[in-house]
């Protein structure tokens, strides 16, 4: 399965993204994108800019397993995932992963497992610019319950 | 024991005051949770950064480990808070 990891400090285009995993092939069917964004404001409160720290070295070896993980319990056809790091400002965005398949069902379940473990498992710490200074984003615990839920491998009929 | 690589990340690296560093713990720290508590009476900043190992995680030659994990073999062993990335 072609896979494209990367770790960058630039914007990427998502439309452009998701079309390269389809380009010149007809057996894709179903092609999912997530762009997770920086909003303009948390908890009410407006913000001037994230700051996402990561640890170099672990963050693509996490997020290669977890798209190696995917592969094995979905049939897809492509993933790519990229994940920036720096400074990054309201509207832009700052995570992407695109899963394509034949059918939908993989690639919509793909995408969310590897949103819930990009969420928990990879190593990068948001840093809150604002007018009170900067802040450390405490973790959610929605977010490890989110990331439980596949902690079990699904029926393999879906791969059948 | 042999020198070990720390890095650190988020704020446990400001708490600390450094990004990484190398040390030589005694042969009675086997496991991460030993090497936390060692660390953390090394003085103030390491207390302070410490204070809590249960929000603590930490990676051994850049792969998640559990507290009870041993660090005999390990090159860099890297602590850091709860991730937020995504």
């Amino acid at each position: 399965m072609p896979a494209t990891i990367r770790l960058q400090r630039e914007n990427f285009d998502p439309g452009a993204e998701a079309a390269a995993l389809s380009r010149g092939r007809t057996d894709v069917g179903a092609v999912v994108t997530f762009t997770g964004i920086c909003r303009g404001a948390e908890d009410g409160a407006p913000i001037a800019a994230l700051t996402l720290e990561h640890y170099p070295g672990m963050a693509e070896a996490e997020i290669v397993r977890h798209v190696e993980e995917a592969g094995k319990r979905w049939p897809l056809l492509g993933v790519t995932v990229i994940h920036r790091y720096g400074r990054i400002e309201p509207g832009e965005n700052i995570v992407l992963v695109v899963t394509a398949s034949s059918h939908r069902d993989a690639a919509f379940a793909a995408a969310e497992f590897l949103m819930d473990y990009l969420k928990t498992r990879a190593p990068f710490w948001k840093q809150v610019e604002s007018a009170s200074g900067r802040t450390w984003v405490e973790a959610k615990a929605a977010d490890d319950v989110a990331a439980d839920r596949w902690a079990k491998p699904p029926g393999r009929e879906a791969a059948e | 024991m042999s020198q070990l690589k720390l890095v650190y990340f988020a704020w446990v690296r400001e708490r600390v005051g450094k990004a990484e560093e190398e040390v030589v713990p005694p042969a009675s720290v086997a496991t991460v949770a030993d090497l936390v508590r060692w660390l953390g009476a090394r003085g103030e900043e390491y207390a302070h950064a410490f204070e809590n190992p249960k929000v603590i995680r930490a990676a051994i030659d850049k792969r998640h480990v559990r507290p009870e994990a041993a660090i005999s073999g390990a090159r860099e062993i890297a602590f850091f808070p709860p991730m937020t990335g995504g």
